[in-house]
């Protein structure tokens, strides 16, 4: 669509909107998301019954104040009336809203109870923020012991218009979480450096994600399907594109994608007692930089002085290894450079660091293994 | 502006420093007040300019004009410069043009404090805006300041703080000034109850000032010593708590709502009567109402606060507390629409402002107790829902009665009739540029379009364009504004008489237009 079309387009929306405020309810466009949830739809129908008693109370208040502006206009002849207080009216109009107030809290208060009960879940996930991606630890339930990082997956490209958007532009990620349908899914939430939150909103869930504390929101998913969110809390330079997606399946197919994920796994931690050649660990620590490093320290690792330095000439890169191995296994406190130890294997660091301290303009030729990583987290 | 510096002036006993130094060293509160009128719109401007910049970046998907970082600095910058740049120290112009000349006070309590709460704003204004200009940039944790982002943030946060610091001293001294002024120097006659609601709204106002500013400076110089000094009050690791800083900052933030609308329910009180041609309906209920207000907003501040993961109780309290706000909010909109019920209504300028500012205020109203119901919140908190609604507040509520006000008392503060046919451009291009621009942002954020974000997905492509589109009618159509203003300030267009508008009651109105220099030498008496 022309840019034109588009905004004559949404001009009209626009019109037909006002005019059709209550038949908009139905469609998603105008309204919150089709709730996928028990909790999501009980917010749905909160907002809608609170969109129609304020409907009327407007319609009701400013039906009496546009007569007042259109019939008692001094132009046709109005004469002013003097008076100016009525004590009953006055009463009245402070009693009855507060009547209206007590029909609104009830289901509310209902509703934040039901939030509010995390206990007894089928499977416990604790999501982590990190800037600027989630972080996924299946804790207990199915699939215990699960854990991967999610990143968004939309091409940079896209995003500096270099190629057309995809459909589910900035609301994709290289790893999803997944969950059976059905079951109650609590989540637990923190984050390893400034404040995210983890929402979801077809599924009424969103819950910050707050530095050295955990809190918890659940769900259980009606269908399966596909649910994308946003983290929704500003967290620095990338905070509109580290998404959140879900996959809700059937419980066949969540046992079989956990036998996946846990096989990948083992497979994993045989990477991590290997030794690997120089050229394995720089094709390998190109692919983890490109997802975990450059979007601070930039493909071409120069960094964006003087936020997020250069890796390229570092001192701490071009010096001892157990240096660097150290920053990267702990990060850098109080800054954006986050502890990698916590959500990458030994295998990953050590690719990423042999990568670093052997591209652009740095050279020393030495291949860190993954093998100097465990001794490093040992001691 | 020659046209609201009366010769009077040099009918006066002792001479008066001329040019430059005739303003910077003014204590006349007439002086003063257009010098916080002029501050607060150029900022009123350069918000508009980083607000037009993040509509352009938003007007389609994909990054076009800014960077990430670049867009967080600018809606940070946009919403600190708008709130203690612009609304705030409007207000406080118009409690120093107007408070004197209502109460029959010769001018402020404290003259040369007066002059020092201006003085301090350029600065401070420099500070904010030079912050761009540092290595690093602008602060870009979003005008709410939270920590740990702030403490993560370069040079441009410590600028932003001291600004912050600055700005909060002028605020309480301004405060304190409208206190003192309004208690002890009311004309014989003037009881508190029957002092004009301007007076009623501004003094309650500067009792919160009084009472939160100090929050805030207590906040930021904690993220300072966070930042330099190895404190660690919002640091997790050495036994701190991130969201404690939340809690101080809308402990501070919730009242500071208040400040920036109880005054326009006060402008909007004097000029609903005087176009109505009746007196105010309720007058007691409106200062009950208003001093309700403002106990309540001490304590709601946790309703910013649903999805940090409080305590069912918690959760339910400040819900609840929330809610209530709405009686008081609601007997203020009562009161107006009865009070224009079987008036002689005529829509000047003035009234133009004040009945749009009813009219669309009052959604802003509504989706606020939306909001308030916490499962509700939960879902739009953080998502253009809440842009919506704070700008409906604030742009709707707070701005359109600054107009509203400007249009009722230029004539006093310059002698001449403001246009009124540019005035009814500028309300009409105003609000229905202002509907286009934030009526859609409701849909935006109940779809999932969360805030603070340079790029977004594609269905929310067409509102945005849209919103985009009227952001720049938006903020052209305040350029008529100028034109009315300066034409008063020069003296082009009708003479305005001693009381220009037939329905206007008030001790404002007994001295000619424009007001000397000095009024109110010796006390009027009242009846
Ligand atoms: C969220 C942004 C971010 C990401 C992602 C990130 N870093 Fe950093 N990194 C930083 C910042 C900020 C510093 C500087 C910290 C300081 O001020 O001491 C830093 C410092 C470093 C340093 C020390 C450089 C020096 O000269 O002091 C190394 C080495 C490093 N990072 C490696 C990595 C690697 C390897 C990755 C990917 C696994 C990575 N970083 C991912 C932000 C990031
Ligand atoms: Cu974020
Ligand atoms: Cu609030």
């Amino acid at each position: 669509m022309s840019l034109a079309a588009r905004i004559a387009g949404s001009t009209l929306f626009f019109a037909l909107t006002f005019a059709t405020a209550g038949t908009a309810i139905a469609q998603s466009r105008y309204n919150l998301q089709p709730p996928a949830t028990g909790v999501a739809s009980q917010i749905y129908d909160l907002h809608t019954l609170m969109l129609i008693i304020c409907l009327v109370i407007f319609i009701g208040v400013f039906g009496v104040m546009f007569w007042a502006v259109f019939r008692h206009r001094k132009s046709r002849g109005a004469v002013a009336a003097n008076f100016h207080e009525n004590t009953t009216v006055e009463i009245a109009w402070t009693v009855v809203p507060v009547l209206i107030l007590l029909g609104m809290a009830w289901p509310a208060t209902q509703t934040v109870i039901e939030m509010k009960d995390t206990a007894d879940p089928d499977i416990t996930i604790k999501a982590t923020g990190y800037q600027w991606k989630w972080g996924y630890d299946y804790l207990q339930g199915e699939g215990e012991g699960i854990r991967f990082v999610s990143n968004l997956s939309t091409p940079r490209a896209q995003i500096e218009g270099g190629a057309p958007k995809n459909e589910a532009y900035l609301l994709e990620v290289d790893n999803p979480l997944v969950v059976p349908v059905g079951r109650k899914v609590r989540i637990l939430t923190t984050a390893a450096d400034v404040i995210h939150s983890w929402w979801v909103p077809a599924f009424g869930v969103k819950q910050d994600a707050i530095p050295g504390f955990i809190r918890d929101a659940w769900f259980r998913a009606d269908a399966e399907g596909i649910y994308r969110g946003n983290c929704a809390e500003l967290c620095g330079r990338d905070h509109g594109f580290m998404p959140v997606e879900v996959h809700v399946v059937s419980a066949a197919a969540y046992t079989a994608w956990v036998a996946e994920r846990q096989a990948a796994s083992a497979a994993s931690a045989a990477d991590d007692t290997r030794e690997f050649t120089l050229a394995e660990l720089v094709e390998r620590g190109a692919q983890v930089y490109a997802t975990n490093c450059a979007a601070c320290h930039q493909p071409n690792g120069q960094g964006l002085p003087p936020a997020f330095p250069a890796l390229d000439g570092s001192p701490v890169v071009r010096g001892e290894a157990a240096g660097q191995i150290a920053v990267v296994l702990n990060g850098r406190p109080g800054t954006a450079m986050a502890a990698f130890g916590q959500l990458l294997s030994d295998a990953d660091i050590a690719a990423a660091i042999t990568f670093t301290r052997n591209t652009w303009s740095n050279s020393s030729g030495e291949a860190v293994q993954p093998a100097a990583i465990a001794a490093a987290r040992g001691g | 502006m020659s046209a609201v510096i009366p010769d009077h002036l040099h009918d006066h006993h002792h001479p008066a420093p001329g040019g430059l130094m005739r303003w910077i060293t003014t204590t006349n509160h007439k002086d003063i007040g257009t010098m916080y009128l002029v501050f607060s719109f150029i900022m009123f401007l350069s918000g508009g300019v980083m607000a037009l910049t993040i509509r352009a970046e938003l007007f389609q998907p994909g990054l076009q004009v800014v960077q990430p970082e670049f867009f967080n600095q600018l809606t940070t910058m946009h919403g600190l410069v708008m709130v203690f740049g612009a609304i705030m120290p409007a207000f406080v112009g118009f409690a120093n043009w107007q408070i004197p000349l209502m109460i029959g006070a010769s001018d402020m309590a404290f003259a040369r404090m007066n002059n020092w709460s201006f003085w301090l704003l350029p600065p401070a204004a420099m500070l904010l805006i030079g912050s761009f200009f540092v290595p690093g940039g602008a602060t870009a944790a979003g005008w709410t300041l939270y920590a740990p982002l702030s403490v993560q943030m370069g040079m441009g946060m410590d600028l932003a703080i001291f600004a912050v610091h600055i700005m909060g001293i002028s605020s309480i001294m301004g405060a304190i000034n409208i206190v003192v002024t309004i208690l002890n120097m009311r004309a014989p006659g003037m009881t508190m109850m029957k002092m004009p609601l301007f007076c009623w709204t501004w003094l309650i106002t500067a009792y919160l000032l009084i009472a939160v500013m100090p929050v805030l400076a207590g906040a930021v110089t904690m993220i300072l010593t966070d930042r330099h000094f190895g404190t660690s009050f919002f640091n997790a690791a050495g036994g701190g708590d991130p969201v404690m800083f939340q809690h101080i900052f809308w402990f501070f933030g919730h009242p500071e709502v208040y400040i920036m609308i109880l005054p326009a329910f006060g402008i909007v009180s004097q000029i609903i009567p005087a176009f109505a041609r009746k007196p105010l309906f309720g007058y007691a209920s409106m200062v009950y109402a208003t001093a309700s207000i403002a106990i309540l907003s001490f304590v709601v501040w946790a309703h910013h606060m649903f999805t940090t993961g409080m305590p069912v109780a918690g959760q339910l309290f400040f819900m609840y507390a929330t809610m209530l706000i709405a009686v008081p909010t609601g007997v203020k909109v009562f009161n107006w629409v009865a009070t224009m019920w079987r008036g002689a209504l005529s829509f000047e300028p003035p009234m133009l402002w004040a009945t749009g500012f009813i009219f669309v205020f009052t959604m802003g109203g509504f989706t606020g107790l939306i909001c308030a119901i916490a499962p509700i919140d939960i879902q739009v908190q953080d998502t253009y829902y809440v842009v919506a609604h704070f700008h409906y507040v604030l742009v709707a509520g707070s701005l359109f009665a600054l107009f509203a006000g400007a249009y009722y008392w230029l004539p006093k503060w310059t002698g001449v009739m403001p246009s009124e046919t540019l005035g009814r451009l500028h309300f009409w291009c105003s609000i229905v540029f202002f509907n286009i621009t934030f009526f859609p942002m409701h849909f935006l954020g109940l779809a999932g379009m969360p805030r603070r974000i340079p790029d977004y997905a594609l269905q929310f492509a067409d509102f945005n364009a849209m919103a985009s589109v009227g952001a720049f009618g938006f903020g052209l159509s305040q350029l008529i504004f100028i034109a009315v203003a300066v034409r008063c300030a020069r003296g082009i267009g009708q003479r305005a008489t001693a009381r220009p508008w037939d329905g206007a009651e008030g001790l404002e109105w007994t001295v000619p237009s424009p007001a000397p220099h000095h009024t109110f030498e010796t006390a009027p008496v009242l009846r």
